[in-house]
């Protein structure tokens, strides 16, 4: 019920319209109430009693409460839809807010295909029930109440007959609401398993193909799709015993009316024309307890879906912004790492890692596969906070920074590329909004992608798909460099953006990033000899530990691990000796 | 090159498409059995559902005004009886439609999934994922409506309205024709608002198809966003798409509730003119008060129906847009199939030949001119070249993942096109510099390789790629679930695992797209020790820019331009002095800058 609850808060925002709503409904009913009384009146008096004069004016009033009751439904549903319309533009922007004030943390564990159908399919959930249900259950609910007291006042024991199934009818409705709840909560989830699975599988398209495993996909997802189709069908059979009985358990007044009033009046006890009536008011009475099998419909999906919501709404690991954040005017890019710690879930990912960065200076990371370089880089982004000690940026906290500001000024360019569908130059201007044709020009130069870029049909305005389908690994992320760059940021981070280039490429780049590395303190993390033994301080990194740390020279006299990379990757070079010596 | 951006709207839908509805029905031919039960079943409950003013009619002139208390009872029976059928009716009726409903839904679905399955990257490379997934999940869902209710509804209300009619014109005729005398005003109505209110409505549809698609690039995209702190402007993007779909909203309500006060208004007309002529009639004693009385009952009755009459055909225009999207998507045709006479191409001894090829991609410049090569079993091909000489495009043609424009592709004298995909793939390993991963446990992830594998297969395979060991060393081993893009694992690590998957696999020709790029160069000495025991014995096509590789392979072809411009071992090439010469004497510069 808490979730019906939070839900109507949404709605609050917006009494005014809500209130306006509410009172031209129970206008409209009293209208609607009206009508019956008309009819009455035209079978006692004027069909009954000859009174011709009355005529006209029953007619006129019929015609006037249609037009009443139809241009206040009119405003009624616009207010309506104005408000469920409102209330999901706000939903939506409020999801879309807090997912994005999300740390990585969360990214790793929430797919994308969920979170898509929480934003769409669940939130629609909500809408029908604002602007479905909650209207017909007001209606319904002011319809049953104001036609009993109708009936009463007309004739207490033909209202006590008809009112005599309305508790079966409420048992039913009960009994339906508790079978049906978990079925739609498993439909839902059932839904979310079935988009996660279609999205995957149009994402990993080639690997699927490159191992011909399509039929192995098909039967994955049918085995998906089979048990969205048993639980919708599982819904509906709930929904087919219960309905039909609750439409006919209603219907019992009509007839016992129908029995029991037309004694009475053959009685003498009432009129024809009481009876007529009544028998068109039952109407109002049967219809809300028809209506509220399908209200509890409505309202069930509202609550399943409104869960699955607002448990994105309460959970998640924000990176919060102290109240007084520090907003230095100028960034001179000083780091320090002073021992910290980082657990991921519960396993620890970095152990004690201290380094000192000095504004301007390089450091380089290497390190296995897995021994913590990216995570290193996420704390310093604050896209994780640390589990134990601090980064400092120019002394100060990185938690106690402004969030934008620290960001904005740190250029990072991830391993894994991501481009957005939209053109390379906008693509490169994500990096800097503001950026003129020239400076994206030049941020391309830099990072060796301007030949290839100017190579395309349409240049610069060559539109990429997600994740840059249509360009290499190496375009992508010579691409994703040029975003860094564009940003002139104090502090630049270079994940192993140069794994996908060949050598002759990735010399070029190296060579125009020394200009750029001038004056920004810069986080190089790489597998090559050639692209960390330049950096001021190189660290090596196993298991979350820093196993060896120091200058190129430094490190290869120590002879330890680093040394061994060296001559690794040097043996190609003593090979080349050998061929001259060929040559 | 890509066919539609996120924040560009679709082409707007054309109005209702006979073919397309008649081609949807087809979906539900198998059910045509159980469509008829439902619909005589729907015809029953209409009779019944109508009989109460004739009961209430027959009450009123022949037992109350008379005070037959039996006689009453016994139309009370009646009615009760009526209603009970009708609630039998109603009862099988969502039984059988709502299952019928949800299989033609899991079909479509179903239809879908599997056609995509058969398209080529070039569908793939021009279109957001999010597009292809809204409709197989959103518009296939859309549909559920009027497959589960709208269908029969209509057919029940169309079925109600020619009964009313008829036990109208049982009761009085004349009556009948006064009722039925406003209906035209009805279809001016429809008339006119109808094709307003359809663009209106589709105009809301393409607003909310650009903010899903806007959506899921976002989602995917957030680390971006973050690191480069865009939020604000990502948020106001997305407010902007959100109240897009406010506004067009709130545009099609308003002209789509003209037709409630419309209908009311109408309906009422009708009633005025039933009093009319009925009291009109009363004294020349053609129409009795039950008569009366019953035919006002009607006259609200047969309004029902019409009103729900005028709103199918909105939401049937609806569904038809959704129609119209699935079935766009089934008929593009997948550009590489297999071929009317395809053959399983027996097992692969790894000969590949290069025919005279020449491709493009857009048509405007050759990716690959006058390729033309061949390739012994067992041979190791080292490709190298500049990013984009096409490199990535020749391994693609082998295995089919493209046609060629020209020449052909032959595996063991076979053209590669007219033996089956299938076939071919499946002796085929490839592995790309950026490796997927699906949701699931490490262990499902490396048998995707080979599906039968036992666990200890499994194990063996990441012994030998150098992946056992980190994978034991967490916490649930090769049971730990890892998701999709693989998050939780470094990049090193998911290429490891595909690297398992692929051995796995132990295909007869091995493509290496960049696949050691991004592993550590502790990591690789590992790597490289099981791929030679992996390459060993067969064919293996090697893009990669270490010079250690290079030097080993059989043969290095060097590619620039989209064509091969040498070919040789590493000694040959070298006495040459062209190009890989010079390509070395540089790489030796930057080694020596060392």
């Amino acid at each position: 019920m808490h979730i019906i609850k939070r839900i109507l808060g949404y709605l609050g925002r917006y009494r005014g319209k809500i209130i306006t709503a509410i009172s031209l409904l129970i206008l409209s009913i009293i209208f609607d109430m009206v009508s019956p009384y008309i009819y009455k009146l035209m079978v006692d008096e004027v069909i009954r009693g000859g009174n011709r004069e009355l005529f006209t004016t029953l007619l006129i009033a019929i015609l006037v409460v249609a037009a009443a009751r139809g241009s206040m439904q009119y405003l009624r549903g616009y207010f309506l839809e104005g408000v469920s319309q409102s209330c999901l533009y706000d939903l939506r922007n409020e999801m879309f807010t807090h997912i994005q004030g999300q740390s990585f943390t969360y990214f790793d564990d929430n797919r994308v295909g969920e979170l898509m159908s929480r934003m769409t399919g669940d939130l629609e959930g909500i809408r029908s029930f604002i602007a479905g249900g909650i209207p017909i259950l007001l209606e319904n609910l002011i319809y049953f109440i104001g036609t009993s007291i109708v009936l009463f006042s007309m004739n207490i024991r033909l209202a006590l007959v008809s009112l005599a199934v309305s508790p079966l009818v409420a048992w039913l409705a009960m009994r339906f609401d508790s079978r049906i709840r978990p079925v739609f909560s498993e439909i839902r989830e059932q839904q979310a398993v079935l988009n996660t699975a279609t999205q995957e599988n149009i994402t990993g398209v080639r690997v699927v193909k490159a191992f011909a495993r399509e039929d192995h996909e098909i039967q994955k997802f049918e085995k998906e799709n089979r048990l969205n189709l048993d639980k919708n069908v599982k819904s509906a059979h709930i929904w087919a015993k219960y309905f039909p009985v609750m439409d006919f358990v209603s219907g019992i007044c009509s007839v016992a009316v129908l029995w029991y009033g037309g004694r009475m009046v053959a009685n003498g006890v009432i009129s024809l024309g009481t009876l007529v009536a009544f028998n068109s008011y039952l109407w109002m009475l049967i219809m809300p307890m028809r209506m509220l099998g399908w209200v509890i419909n409505v309202m069930e999906q509202a609550v399943t879906s409104g869960q699955r919501v607002f448990d994105i709404l309460d959970t998640g690991s924000i990176i919060t912004e102290k109240d007084n954040p520090y907003e230095p005017e100028k960034v001179r890019g000083h780091v320090v790492f002073e021992d910290i710690s980082f657990h991921y879930k519960d396993q620890q990912a970095l152990f004690d890692i201290s380094l000192d960065a000095p504004a301007g200076k390089t450091v380089a990371i290497m390190g296995t596969t897995g021994a913590g370089k990216t995570s290193i880089i996420n704390a310093l982004n604050r896209f994780y906070d640390v589990s134990r000690g601090r980064i400092l940026v120019d002394g100060v906290d990185v938690r106690d920074w402004s969030l934008n500001i620290l960001r904005e000024n740190i250029g990072i360019v991830m391993q894994d590329v991501f481009l957005f569908s939209a053109t390379i130059e906008e693509n490169i201007m994500y990096g800097n909004p503001n950026a003129t044709r020239d400076e994206v020009i030049r941020a391309a130069e830099i990072a060796d992608a301007h030949d290839f870029i100017m190579e395309m049909p349409q240049g610069y305005e060559t539109i990429v798909g997600e994740r840059g389908t249509g360009l290499s690994g190496g375009q992508k992320q010579r691409i994703a460099i040029a975003r860094a760059v564009i940003k002139n940021p104090k502090i630049l981070i270079m994940d192993d953006c140069t794994s996908a280039v060949d050598m002759e490429t990735e010399f070029k780049i190296q060579q125009a990033l020394k200009g750029i590395m001038e004056g920004r303190t810069t986080f190089i993390v790489a597998h090559r000899i050639s692209s960390v033994k330049d950096a001021d301080e190189i660290i090596l990194l196993d298991e979350g530990r820093i196993i060896e740390r120091g200058a190129h020279h430094h490190l290869l006299n120590k002879k330890g691990e680093y040394y061994n990379i060296y001559s690794q990757q040097y043996k190609d070079f003593e090979d080349f000796e050998e061929d001259r010596r060929v040559i | 090159m890509i066919k539609n951006r996120l924040i560009d709207d679709e082409k707007l839908e054309k109005p209702f498409n006979r073919e397309q509805f008649v081609r949807l029905l087809r979906y539900m031919k198998p059910f045509t059995k159980q469509i008829i039960v439902t619909l005589i079943l729907m015809i029953v409950a209409a009779v019944s559902g109508l009989l109460g003013p004739y009961f209430l009619q027959i009450a009123i002139d022949d037992y109350i005004e008379v005070a037959d208390f039996n006689g009453l009872t016994m139309i009370t029976l009646l009615f009760l009886g009526s209603n009970l059928i009708n609630m039998v009716c109603m009862k099988q009726r969502v039984y059988i439609m709502s299952s019928v409903g949800q299989r033609v839904l899991y079909r479509i679905r179903q239809d879908l999934f599997e056609h995509i399955q058969g398209l080529s990257f070039t569908f793939y490379d021009t279109r957001p994922a999010g597009k292809i997934l809204v409709r197989i999940i959103n518009d296939v869902n859309s549909l559920g409506d009027l497959l589960t209710n709208g269908i029969i509804n209509v057919l029940t209300d169309f079925f109600t309205l020619i009964i009313a009619i008829f036990i109208m014109a049982y009761i009085n005729l004349r009556l009948t024709l006064v009722t039925l005398s406003t209906v035209p005003l009805l279809m001016i109505l429809v008339g006119v608002l109808k094709r307003r209110i359809r663009r209106r409505w589709q105009e809301v549809r393409k607003k909310n198809s650009n903010m899903n698609a806007y959506l899921h690039e976002n989602l995917a995209g957030m680390r971006v966003t973050q690191a480069f702190v865009r939020e604000p402007e990502t948020r106001q993007l997305y407010n902007e798409l959100s109240g897009d779909i406010f506004t067009t909203w709130m545009g099609a309500i308003k002209l789509n509730n003209l037709f409630w006060p419309g209908i009311e208004l109408i309906g009422a007309l009708g009633v005025i003119l039933v009093y009319i002529y009925g009291i009109g009639s009363l004294d020349s004693n053609t129409v009795s008060v039950g008569v009366l009385v019953a035919f006002i009952g009607y006259v609200w009755r047969i309004w029902q129906p019409i009103n729900n009459l005028a709103n199918f055909y909105n939401s049937l225009l609806m569904a038809m847009a959704s129609t119209e999207r699935i079935f766009e998507l089934l008929d593009i045709g997948p550009d590489i199939k297999d071929e009317d006479d395809a053959y399983p191409i027996p097992e692969i001894k790894g000969e590949v030949r290069f025919d005279n090829l020449e491709f493009y991609y857009d048509s405007d410049k050759p990716v690959l001119k006058d390729v033309d090569f061949a390739v012994k079993p067992g041979e190791t091909i080292a490709l190298v070249g500049p990013t984009g000489a096409g490199k990535s495009t020749i391994v693609n043609l082998i295995s089919r993942f493209y046609d060629p424009i020209d020449g052909k592709v032959l595996i063991d004298g076979h053209d590669i096109k007219g033996v089956t995909l299938n076939s071919l793939r499946k002796q085929m390993g490839v592995m790309l510099q950026d490796s997927f991963i699906f949701s699931g446990t490490i262990m499902d992830n490396i048998r995707y390789g080979k599906l039968d594998a036992t666990d200890e297969e499994v194990m063996d395979a990441a012994r030998v790629v150098n992946a056992h060991g980190f994978i034991t060393e967490m916490e649930k081993g090769y049971h730990t679930e890892v998701k999709e893009r693989g998050s939780r694992l470094s990049q090193g690590q998911k290429q490891l695992i595909s690297f398992a998957r692929a051995l796995l696999a132990d295909p007869r020709i091995l493509i290496l797209d960049e696949a050691t790029s991004s592993i550590d160069t502790q990591t690789e000495v590992l790597v490289q020790e099981g791929l030679a025991r992996l390459l060993k014995g067969r064919t293996s096509f090697v893009i990669a820019h270490r010079l250690s590789t290079i030097r080993n392979a059989d043969r290095i072809m060097i590619v620039d331009e989209g064509t091969i411009l040498e070919s040789g071992n590493h000694d040959e090439l070298i006495k040459q002095k062209g190009i890989y010469y010079n390509l070395y004497k540089a790489q030796y510069k930057f080694l020596n800058a060392v």
